[in-house]
């Protein structure tokens, strides 16, 4: 069993070395945390993960970041800054937070809209006041639409119920589909975002090319992803935190060390901000670049198709 | 060998890529029985103080009693498995590993057993409550296999103090079991459970547990010998007053 161990372990360094290389899984042998499995397993066991985590999901994600995940999701739609009338595609949705930021943001650039008209005709009739707002009432959003996508069923059926819950309907639609392979036309979407989604796809690489193939010219891609801490002091702290208290919390609050264990795996595993960069611009990105939220923690990489 | 597996726990071993080997021995090779999950002190100490809160908050959350249990056995659970090694029955248990599981208990044979036969009496037991010894859940965070399997059987035989004891499953039956088995065993997590499970009950119900049953539980428990060193798969015949005799428990009020 020791010597199975230093081969395996050796096979990881190796694996580690040419680390641009793993978004393009040339070898059958593809990471799931810290653990060697093949492409197909990959896949098996992330969908198991968000199976059973899909039901606390929302509560883990309050936990382990202590709520400052709201933050970030609203510092991606702010940046994302979309006007009513765009087409926006949420790849790996799962409970969808961005969904209903999004909607939410639309809202209410439509609603300041609206005053604004209102404001410049100060000398309408009774008559065409009373039809300025029978007509902007069923336009709200103001033709905006977001479309969910996830490969999971449950993290979707997680999404809809919150969805009802909170009372969002209009504008928006769930759909099951493959990141890796949209079940959408080319050239569809005004913007495609990825919040903590694209570190659980198997062939990031595949995706990239998707999110390309479904935007329209001018479109924007944005995706939101754990990222690399360079700062050391931080780094060590953060490690501490990720790898002692994270697994802990899974297993108190949801009750599931192994899928929280496998997030923060997953998270040292994805390639940094400039990889990630890269990888982008290979798929035919303009203008691609980052910023870093609380020290890489989180990153935003944003890019055009031009 | 079971320290030399401990030392990969050590929460240094965590930082990026430098510890990505040892972790990825630790994850797929360190595990010493199926579904082991090696932690580190502090990882320890955290569960336990994040299980005991959890277990307060929601009753029904047996998983976290359990993990609590696991977490903090440390000093109790080599004490139990060295009263088991120095006891003939005892030892038996420790080289044989029976489980309690309804797969291997015959219930129909248990039940054509005389009344007032611990068979028929742990039957009737499970029936009457609708519980069932399948619902144990297995340990996670012990590290060390044999402990592991002490703490199984802990687990599996919690079923048998109930008929031994004439306790029933509410919140009030499972106090009084909890006092039994803090003495009997020394856990912690028995001791914790003794001591905040009350908080629940009706100051009636309290009354009864303080002027009668605990000081029976702890004169019983003080005064039996294990009760892990009972060999309870060989004993269904058995009346359970005189088994009861046997162990030194006292006949319930």
């Amino acid at each position: 069993a020791v010597r199975l161990c230093r081969g395996r372990a050796l096979l990881s360094r190796l694996r580690g070395a040419p680390r641009a290389l793993r978004g393009l899984a040339a070898g059958p042998e593809m990471h799931f945390g810290f653990q060697s499995v093949t492409e197909e397993e990959r896949r098996e066991k992330i969908y198991q993960v968000f199976e059973s985590v899909a039901k606390k999901y929302d509560v883990m994600n309050d936990s382990m970041t202590l709520g400052i995940h709201r933050v970030w999701k609203d510092i991606l739609v702010h940046k994302m800054n979309p006007c009513p009338g765009t087409l926006l595609l949420d790849v790996a949705g799962g409970t969808g937070d961005i969904a209903f930021r999004f909607i939410n943001y639309v809202r209410s650039v439509r609603d300041r809209q609206l005053r604004m008209k209102l404001k410049h005709h100060q000398s309408l009739s009774w008559q065409e006041i009373f039809e300025n707002y029978q007509e902007d009432k069923f336009n709200s959003l103001g033709d905006s639409q977001v479309v969910v996508c996830d490969i999971n069923r449950e993290m979707l059926k997680a999404g809809k119920q919150k969805a009802q819950h909170l009372g969002y309907s209009e504008g928006l639609s769930w759909v099951l589909g493959n990141a890796e392979e949209l079940p959408f036309d080319d050239d569809k979407f005004d913007v495609y975002t990825i919040a903590f989604g694209i570190r659980n796809v198997t062939r990031i690489d595949l995706a990239l090319q998707e999110a390309y193939r479904v935007l329209k010219p001018g479109g924007r891609f944005l995706c939101l992803e754990f990222s690399h801490v360079s700062n050391p002091l931080l780094s060590r702290l953060y490690d501490l935190y990720s790898f002692q208290v994270i697994p802990v919390l899974g297993e108190v609050i949801a009750g599931d060390w192994r899928s929280y264990q496998y997030l923060v795996e997953s998270i040292r595993q994805f390639p940094p901000q400039e990889e990630l960069k890269a990888m982008i611009e290979d798929a035919g990105f303009f203008r691609v670049d980052y910023e870093n939220l609380n020290f890489g923690i989180v990153a935003i990489h944003s890019g055009f198709k031009l | 060998p079971g320290t030399a597996r401990l030392r990969h726990s050590d929460p240094r071993g965590w930082d990026g890529h430098g510890g990505e080997e040892e972790v990825e021995e630790k994850e797929g090779w360190h595990r010493l029985y199926p579904g082991h999950i090696p932690t580190s002190p502090l990882q320890k100490a955290l569960l336990a103080a994040g299980s005991a809160v959890m277990a307060l908050y929601d009753p029904y959350r047996h998983d976290m009693v359990a993990v609590l249990g696991e977490t903090t056995g440390c000093l109790a659970l080599p004490n139990l498995r060295d009263k088991m090694k120095h006891h003939p029955e005892g030892y038996r248990i420790l080289q044989e590993r029976p489980r309690i599981r309804l797969s291997t208990l015959d219930t129909s044979r248990l039940r054509g057993l005389p009344d007032g036969s611990l068979g028929r009496e742990y039957v009737r037991f499970l029936e009457d409550n609708k519980v069932s010894p399948d619902t144990r859940m297995p340990p996670k965070f012990v590290d060390d296999e044999e402990l592991a399997y002490v703490i199984q059987r802990y687990r599996e035989v919690h079923d048998l103090m109930h008929t031994l004891l004439g306790m029933p499953t509410n919140m009030l039956g499972e106090v009084v079991v909890k006092w039994f088995e803090a003495v009997q065993t020394g856990l912690p997590m028995c001791v914790l459970g003794a001591a905040f499970g009350p908080v629940r009950l009706s100051s009636r119900k309290l009354q009864v547990l303080a002027t009668e049953l605990v000081p029976w539980a702890i004169r019983s428990g003080l005064n039996a010998s294990c009760v892990l060193n009972v060999y309870y798969e060989q004993r269904w015949e058995q009346p359970v007053e005189s088994l009861r005799e046997e162990i030194g428990i006292f006949p319930p009020p």
